[in-house]
């Protein structure tokens, strides 16, 4: 039997979440043997290749190409499940979620101390995804089936929770690997 | 002692003093009741409504209801798990509460309330509503995006401290702390040594210079429920 696939995805991230996957050590080539890599960051696959058994969605929705690729996850995965707190709440990116989408985009493109911008434009090439007006939590968006708190979430609870999926067990997590922060 | 009451929560026999109220009699015995706003030092408040419990199969605040003799009182079901856990959540989506740079992280009751309850993720969508930070004080800073209305602060300068510096203002959403001035924070009497800054459960009232000063690993809640010191009386009575 075919193993099956993970893959992951990083939106209004900062890739820490898959650094914390990194972070399950010599656990890592326990994973290899239970499950192949799909679509992901990390061998660089653009394209789903199958049905994906479990996705792991990484940062919030804060614009167009987020949502497609969001879409496209749900589309293709069994499992989605939002990790990290970026994907959950939106994180440091929805800082900015309080303040009007003019006033961010004047003071990073033309207002901010340090900007250097003679054109005098913000950028709106429409190779650039358009900008959402704030970031949205995943589950937002689409339906996501899981969420793993932290930031980023620890790799015993990454491990524990992917293994308790991949083997339809019921997640039983401990108390210290819950944490929002 | 023939003034004891006796009652029973979750089928435990407890044991009152008149006038106690079921929250402090279940304290004293080593019976944890999720709670907010009441704090062990201020007058029954009653405003979270964390501590609901079902007394005689009605549902009661546990930190305002007296203990009364042959009182049933139920706290840890899936009911009761389920309303403290929406309370909570929607207190998470009402304010912004980013955990990862809050310096309270870790020592905040509200989050430890969270993973006690077993929440991972609020059900409910996020309000982002803009609030201030009045950072005018030279050694406080309050910020209304974490601050949860429990009224800590408020009780705490007029019970504790005799200043009266905290107040309420609005209503329902609207609904903010403000303070015994005409401008800021730094226009009032507030000290830094306060009980009112001290009290408050969430990161709301902070004192500057203060940072991240606990590592991750040793602050209160990272490895031990919120309540545990309760829960722990019971234990050693035995």
């Amino acid at each position: 039997m075919a193993k099956p696939k993970i893959a992951t995805a990083s939106l209004a991230g900062c890739f820490g979440c898959h650094m914390s996957l990194l972070d399950i050590d010599d656990r890592i080539l326990k994973l290899v043997e239970l499950v192949d890599f799909d679509k992901s960051p990390v061998d660089d696959i653009k394209k789903f290749t199958g049905r994906i058994t479990v996705g792991l969605i990484e940062g919030g929705c804060c614009n167009e190409e987020n949502v497609h690729n969001l879409q496209y996850f749900r589309e293709n995965c069994d499992i989605l499940v939002s990790l990290g707190e970026c994907a959950i709440m939106g994180g440091i990116p929805a800082m900015r979620n309080t303040i009007p989408l003019k006033e961010c985009l004047d003071e990073a493109y033309l207002n901010g101390p340090t900007v250097y911008n003679p054109s005098g434009k913000i950028p709106g090439d429409k190779d650039l995804p358009l900008i959402l007006d704030k970031v949205y939590p995943c589950h937002e968006v689409v339906k996501m089936d899981y969420h793993l708190p932290g930031c980023p979430p620890s790799a015993d609870l990454i491990w524990q929770a992917l293994v308790a999926l991949l083997e339809n067990k019921p997640m039983d997590l401990p108390y210290e690997v819950i944490k929002y922060d | 002692m023939s003034d004891k009451i006796k009652f029973t929560i979750d089928g435990v026999e407890i044991e009152a003093t008149p006038g106690q109220t079921i929250m402090q009699a279940a304290d004293e015995a080593g019976v944890y009741i999720p709670r907010l706003c009441a704090h062990k030092d201020l007058l029954p408040f009653g405003s979270c409504r964390v501590c609901t419990v079902m007394v005689n199969d009605r549902p009661q605040a546990a930190c305002t209801q007296p203990a009364s003799q042959g009182m049933y009182v139920e706290s840890e079901t899936e009911e009761l798990r389920q309303i403290r856990t929406n309370l909570v959540e929607m207190l998470f989506v009402e304010g912004n509460h980013y955990c990862p740079f809050c310096e309270k992280s870790g020592n905040c009751e509200l989050q430890a309330l969270g993973y006690r309850l077993g929440m991972l993720a609020p059900k409910y969508p996020y309000m982002f509503n803009k609030h201030d930070v009045d950072a005018s004080h030279p050694d406080i800073y309050i910020d209304h995006n974490r601050c949860i209305l429990c009224a800590r602060c408020v009780r705490s300068s007029k019970e504790l401290d005799g200043k009266n510096v905290f107040q309420f203002v609005g209503r329902g959403i609207h609904k903010k702390i403000a303070f015994n001035s005409d401008t800021n924070l730094a226009a009032t009497n507030v000290s830094v040594t306060d009980k009112a800054i001290e009290n408050c459960p969430v990161g709301a009232i902070l004192t500057k210079g203060v940072g991240y000063a606990v590592p991750i690993g040793k602050r209160m809640y990272d490895s031990q429920p919120i309540g545990s010191d309760i829960e722990a009386r019971k234990a050693t009575e035995k």
